[in-house]
C-alpha cells in the first residue's frame, strides 16, 4: 500500500516533476532562441552598421568613450537598397519568379495530389513514395540535372538538331525560364505533400452527398473539393514561396547573369563585395516582406497541429 | 479463497446496511466542494459527495456534464481548481497519479501497443518492484480470472474489442487497488456483448470487494450495475441514490427524464392537506389527486411525473373513476415485442405515453389508432416535482 | 463520367513523375558514359567512378559532410524531439506563441537568410566571448542541427498528435513516473518517427549548400560546396557519377526505411480498425 507521508525519493521524484516540464521545455526552447532569433538581431544591429576595412568587416554600433556610449547608427544602407535600382529590381524579379513559379508548381501538383489521394492501398503508397523520393535526393543535383538538359550543348539541343526541327541551339539556360523549371522542379513535392493530406482526409461521401444532390462532377469538385482543400493549397503554396524568394542556387546554376534574384545578390554582396552591413540590410529587407507570409504559414501550421487533435 | 469470501460478505454487507443512510458510517472516497475551471468553464461545480467502501458507484450523465472530469481528478490526471479530495482518510492533494492507491480502466482501453497481454498486465506491478515470480503468479491469476489466459501471448492488435476490454480490466485491477476508477468501460462493445459483461464485471468486483466508481452515460448500464448513481448535469450532481431511489422518487425533472421514460405534466397546486394534494392542470386538462401531502404553498407551479408503465388504458370510462381519469385518442402505436408503447392524445390536447406488457401470445392489439380511451392510474405512482 | 476524369488525373500523373524522374534517369544513364561530352554517347564505361574515387578533395569533403550529417542528425533528434514532446503533449505555457513559431519558421526561412544570420552571430559570439573560435566543423554542426531540429520537433509532434495520450495516463496510473513513461511507452511508441526525423535530417544535412557557405572555414569544405564549384564551371562526368552515387545510397536507405514504417504503420491502423464487435 502506498505512503502517506511523501519519503525523499518521491519528493525528489515531484520536485523532478515540477521542474523536468521546464528542463524539457528549455533545452529546444534556449537552443532555437540562441540560435534562431538571436541571429536575426544581431543582423538587424549589423545593418545599422558600416562597411570598413577591418575583421569583422563592419563598424561597431555602440563604442564606449570617456562619457558614457557612443551610438553610431547608419541608415545608409537602407537608403542605399532603395536608391539603387538594382536591388528595387532584384526584389520585384524575386517575388514575381517566386509567385509565378508557386503559380505553376500547384496546377502541376494539385492534379497530382488529386491522382494519389484517389488511388487505392499499395498503388497509393507507391506513389507517394515516389513523389517523396525525390525530395530526399540532394537538392543540388536535381538542379545540375537540368544543366545537362538545358544547356546550348544540351541534351534537348541535341535532340531538336539530330531530328534537325532545329538548325541553331536554342537559348534554353541562363533564362528565367530556366529558373521557372528549376524552381518548380525542386519544389514540386513540397506542393503535393500537404496538398495530398488534406485531399486523402477529405470524407470521400460529401463529394457522393453533391453528386446525389445532383451536382455535376465538375462543379462538385469546384463547389466541395476545391474549397475544403484550400488549407492544403496555402500550405503547399507558402512552402515553395517563401523559400524561392530567398533562393540562391537554381538563379546562380540556371540563370542568365540578368536573372537578378534577391537571394542571389545577398550572396555576392557578402562573398564578392565583402559588404556585410549591406548584405545584413538586403537581408533585413527580405525578411520584412517575408514576415506576413512566414506568419500566416506559422497560423497554418498551428490550425493543422490542433485539427489534429 | 477464504479472503474473497470474507469480501464478498463484506459487500452484501454493504448492500443491506446501506452506509449512505448511517450518519456515523465513515466515507472511503470524500469530495469536499470540489470546482474544476477550465478557464472560465466550470466543468466540475461545488461537488461534495461520499463514496463508501465496497460499494460500485456510478456518475451518470450525458456528454460534458463534468463526470468524465470528476473521475480524472480522483485519478490525479486534473488538479483541483478549489475544494479537496480524500481517499481511505488521506487528502490527495499533490498526490501524483503513479501513488494513488487508484487504477483506472480507460475507455479507450489504453493498451501498450508494443507489448504483449502479459506485459501490459505486469506493468503494473513492474513499477512496485514486486518479485518476478511474485508478478508472475499475480498475473497469471488476474488474466485467469478475465478468463484471458489463452491470449497472455498476444499483442493487443491481435484481440478481439470484448477480449481487450478484458485485459484492460485486469491491469488495472492486478495491483489491487484500493479504488478502482472505470471510465465508460463498456462504451466500445456492442449491446449483446455489453449486456453479458456488465454482469461479469459486477461478479468480478463482488469476488474482490473492490470500491468501483464508474462514468457512463448509459442508464440502463448504471441502473443494472451500481449500487448507488449520482446524476450530474453541467458540473453538479442533480440527485444520488440508489437506482430503486432515482426512478421511483427523481427529485428533479432533469432526473426523471434522464432515468427512463416519463410524462411529465405542469400544474398548480391548488389543494394541500395532510393526506392528500390536489394540482390543476390546463395541460391535461383537469385536476390530479395525489395520495400524500406536497410541502409547498398554494398557487406554486408543480410538475406531476408519470412513469408510462404506471398508467392503465381503458376502453370503458371505469366506474370507480372519481380521480385521474382522462379521455383520449390513440394516436401512435410502438409495437416492442415484450410491450406496447401508445401515445395518446387527451381530449385537452396533451400528448401522453402509456406502456403496457404484451403478456399473452396470441392476443390481437388490445387497442388500434383512432381508438377511444381512457387514461388511469393508481393515485400514488405519481410523483411531485417542484423544479 | 469518372472514366474522363481518371484519364485525366493519370495523364496528369505520368506527366508530373516524367517530369520528376526523367532528369535523374538521364544523370544517371550518362554517368556511365565512355565521353566527356554530356550530349554524346560513347559507349560504356565505368572510368568516371574510378577517376571520382581517386580525387582526394571530394573524398575529403564527402568524409566532412557525412561527419558533420551524423552528428547534426543525431543532435537535432536531442533538441526536436523534446520540442515535439512540448508541441503536442504540455498544453498552454507562456511563451507557447514564441515557441511554436521559433518551430515553424525555419521550415520556411530562405537559406541565404539563415546562413548569413548565423554566420553573424558566431562572429559576435566570437568578439564578445572568444568562443566559437573561427569557423568550421563545430559552427556547420550548430547551424544544421537547429534548421533539422525544426524539421524533428515536427514529425514527431505529428506523430505524439496520432498517438492515444490516454495510454502515457495508463503507465502513470498503473504507477510509472514521467521520465519513465517517456523511455517505456513513449519513445518504442514513436520509433518510426524517431527514425524518420534522424534520416531527414541527417539528407538534409547532408545537402545543405548554402548555409554551410556561410558558417564554413578553411578545411570544412562540405560534398555541396564542393560540387558546387565544380558544378559552376558546366557538367562534369564526374559530378554525374558522383550524383548517382549518392542517389542509389539514398534511394537504398529511403525504401527500407519506408517499408519498416510502412510495417508498422500497418500494425497501428490494423489495431485500431478492428472492430469491438467481432469477438474472437
Amino acid at each position: 500500500m502506498s505512503e502517506i507521508k511523501p519519503t525523499l525519493k518521491q519528493r525528489f521524484d515531484r520536485w523532478m516533476i515540477r521542474h523536468g516540464r521546464v528542463l524539457v521545455i528549455g533545452l529546444p526552447y534556449l537552443w532555437l532562441f540562441l540560435f534562431f532569433l538571436v541571429p536575426f538581431l544581431i543582423v538587424l544591429k549589423i545593418s545599422f552598421a558600416t562597411a570598413e576595412y577591418a575583421q569583422p568587416p563592419y563598424s561597431a554600433l555602440f563604442q564606449w568613450v570617456d562619457e558614457g556610449v557612443n551610438v553610431a547608427i547608419n541608415f545608409g544602407n537602407y537608403l542605399f537598397l532603395l536608391s539603387d535600382s538594382l536591388y528595387i529590381t532584384a526584389y520585384l524579379n524575386s517575388i514575381r519568379i517566386a509567385a509565378i513559379s508557386t503559380v505553376i508548381t500547384l496546377l502541376i501538383g494539385y492534379p497530382m495530389a488529386y491522382g494519389i489521394a484517389r488511388a487505392k492501398g499499395s498503388t497509393r503508397n507507391l506513389l507517394l513514395m515516389l513523389v517523396i523520393l525525390p525530395f530526399w535526393t540532394s537538392f543540388l543535383i536535381r538542379v545540375y540535372a537540368w544543366i545537362g538538359i538545358l544547356d546550348r550543348e544540351g541534351l534537348i539541343n541535341a535532340a531538336l538538331m539530330g531530328m534537325h526541327i532545329i538548325s541553331e541551339p536554342l537559348i534554353m539556360r541562363q533564362t528565367e525560364f530556366a529558373v521557372y523549371i528549376g524552381i518548380v522542379y525542386t519544389y514540386l513535392p513540397f506542393m503535393i505533400l500537404p496538398l495530398y493530406s488534406t485531399l486523402e482526409k477529405m470524407d470521400g461521401s460529401l463529394l457522393e452527398a453533391a453528386l446525389d444532390l445532383g451536382c455535376k462532377p465538375w462543379k462538385a469538385f469546384l463547389k466541395i473539393t476545391l474549397p475544403l482543400s484550400m488549407p492544403g493549397v496555402l500550405a503547399g503554396s507558402l512552402l515553395v514561396f517563401i523559400p524561392a524568394v530567398g533562393e540562391f542556387v537554381i538563379p546562380e546554376l540556371l540563370g542568365g547573369p540578368n536573372t537578378l534574384m534577391i537571394g542571389r545578390t545577398l550572396w555576392n554582396e557578402f562573398f564578392s563585395n565583402r559588404d556585410w552591413p549591406i548584405a545584413s540590410s538586403v537581408a533585413i529587407a527580405m525578411l520584412i516582406f517575408l514576415v506576413v507570409p512566414i506568419m500566416y504559414f506559422q497560423h497554418i501550421q498551428g490550425k493543422t497541429e490542433e485539427a489534429g487533435k | 479463497m477464504s479472503q474473497g469470501a470474507n469480501q464478498q460478505e463484506a459487500r452484501e454487507c454493504v448492500q443491506s446496511s446501506q452506509p449512505w443512510n448511517d450518519p456515523d458510517a465513515v466515507p472511503f472516497i470524500r469530495f469536499e466542494k470540489v470546482t474544476k475551471k477550465f478557464g472560465d468553464f466550470y466543468a466540475v461545480d461545488d461537488v461534495s459527495l461520499d463514496i463508501y467502501r465496497h460499494e460500485l458507484f456510478a456518475l451518470l450523465g450525458g456528454s460534458g456534464c463534468g463526470k468524465t472530469t470528476l473521475l480524472r481528478m480522483l485519478a490525479g490526471f486534473e488538479e483541483l481548481t478549489d475544494g479537496k479530495i480524500f481517499i481511505d482518510g488521506v487528502d490527495m492533494a499533490g498526490v501524483p497519479p503513479y501513488e494513488r492507491p487508484t487504477n483506472m480502466m480507460f475507455q479507450s482501453y489504453a493498451l501498450f501497443p508494443h507489448m504483449s497481454v502479459e506485459t501490459n498486465v505486469a506493468f503494473g506491478l513492474h513499477q512496485d518492484g514486486y518479485s518476478k515470480s511474485e508478478i508472475k503468479d499475480r498475473v497469471a491469476d488476474m488474466l485467469a480470472l478475465v478468463q484471458m489466459s489463452k491470449f497472455a501471448k498476444r499483442k493487443p492488435h491481435q484481440l478481439s474489442g470484448g477480449q481487450r476490454q478484458r485485459v484492460a480490466l485486469a491491469r488495472s485491477l492486478v495491483k489491487q487497488p484500493k479504488v478502482l476508477l472505470l471510465d465508460e468501460p463498456l462504451g466500445a462493445l456492442d449491446k449483446k456483448l455489453r449486456e453479458q459483461t456488465q454482469f461479469e464485471l459486477v461478479n468480478i468486483q463482488e469476488k474482490l470487494g473492490t470500491t468501483f466508481v464508474m462514468v457512463t452515460h448509459d442508464q440502463e448500464e448504471a441502473m443494472t450495475m451500481a449500487s448507488r448513481i449520482a446524476v450530474m448535469n453541467e458540473g453538479v450532481i442533480k440527485q444520488k441514490g440508489t437506482p430503486f431511489e432515482l426512478y421511483e422518487y427523481p427529485n428533479s425533472r432533469f432526473t426523471a427524464n434522464f432515468l427512463g421514460q416519463v410524462n411529465l405534466i405542469e400544474g398548480t397546486l391548488v389543494d394541500d392537506d395532510e393526506k392528500y394534494a390536489i394540482i390543476r392542470s390546463d395541460d391535461i386538462g383537469g385536476d390530479i389527486y395525489i395520495d400524500h401531502a406536497v410541502q409547498g404553498h398554494e398557487g406554486t407551479t408543480l410538475w406531476v411525473a408519470l412513469r408510462p408503465e404506471r398508467l392503465r388504458l381503458c376502453t370503458e370510462k371505469p366506474e370507480d373513476s372519481a380521480h385521474n381519469c382522462f379521455g383520449g385518442k390513440v394516436e401512435e402505436i410502438g409495437y416492442l415485442g415484450g410491450l406496447s408503447t401508445y401515445h395518446v392524445r387527451l381530449d385537452s390536447g396533451l400528448r401522453i405515453k402509456v406502456s403496457e406488457p404484451n403478456t399473452h401470445r396470441h392476443n390481437e392489439p388490445r387497442y388500434t389508432w383512432e381508438d377511444r380511451v381512457w387514461v388511469t392510474w393508481e393515485t400514488g405512482s405519481a410523483s411531485v416535482l417542484n423544479q | 463520367m469518372s472514366g474522363k476524369r481518371s484519364i485525366f488525373l493519370t495523364s496528369a500523373l505520368c506527366f508530373g513523375f516524367a517530369f520528376l524522374y526523367v532528369p535523374i534517369l538521364l544523370v544517371i544513364i550518362y554517368s556511365f558514359n565512355e565521353g566527356k561530352l554530356v550530349t554524346v554517347w560513347a559507349g560504356f564505361s565505368t572510368k568516371w567512378y574510378v577517376e571520382l574515387f581517386q580525387d582526394d578533395g571530394m573524398i575529403d569533403a564527402a568524409w566532412n559532410s557525412l561527419r558533420i550529417g551524423v552528428m547534426s542528425a543525431t543532435l537535432a533528434l536531442a533538441i526536436g524531439t523534446p520540442a515535439g514532446l512540448v508541441m503536442s503533449r504540455f498544453g498552454r505555457f507562456k511563451t507557447r506563441t514564441m515557441f511554436s513559431g521559433m518551430i515553424a519558421a525555419p521550415l520556411v526561412m530562405p537559406d541565404v537568410i539563415t546562413g548569413l544570420s548565423l554566420l553573424l552571430l558566431f562572429v559576435t559570439m566570437e568578439q564578445l566571448i572568444g568562443w566559437p573560435e573561427g569557423r568550421g566543423m563545430t559552427t556547420i554542426v550548430i547551424a544544421h542541427t537547429t534548421f533539422c531540429a525544426a524539421y524533428v520537433a515536427v514529425v514527431i509532434q505529428s506523430r505524439l498528435a496520432g498517438m492515444d495520450s490516454s495510454i502515457e495516463e495508463a503507465a502513470m496510473d498503473l504507477g510509472a513516473k514521467p521520465t519513465k513513461i517517456f523511455f517505456l511507452i513513449t519513445l518504442p511508441m514513436i520509433l518510426p518517427a524517431l527514425m524518420a526525423g534522424w534520416l531527414l535530417s541527417f539528407t538534409l544535412s547532408l545537402d545543405d549548400l548554402v548555409i554551410s557557405s556561410f558558417v564554413a572555414g578553411p578545411g570544412s569544405t562540405t560534398l555541396p560546396m564542393k560540387v558546387f564549384s565544380s558544378v559552376r564551371l558546366g557538367v562534369s562526368p564526374e559530378i554525374n557519377a558522383l550524383a548517382t552515387l549518392i542517389i542509389v545510397a539514398i534511394s537504398i536507405l529511403i525504401i527500407i526505411a519506408s517499408i519498416l514504417v510502412m510495417r508498422s504503420e500497418r500494425q497501428r491502423s490494423r489495431q485500431i480498425q478492428d472492430d469491438p464487435g467481432i469477438v474472437g
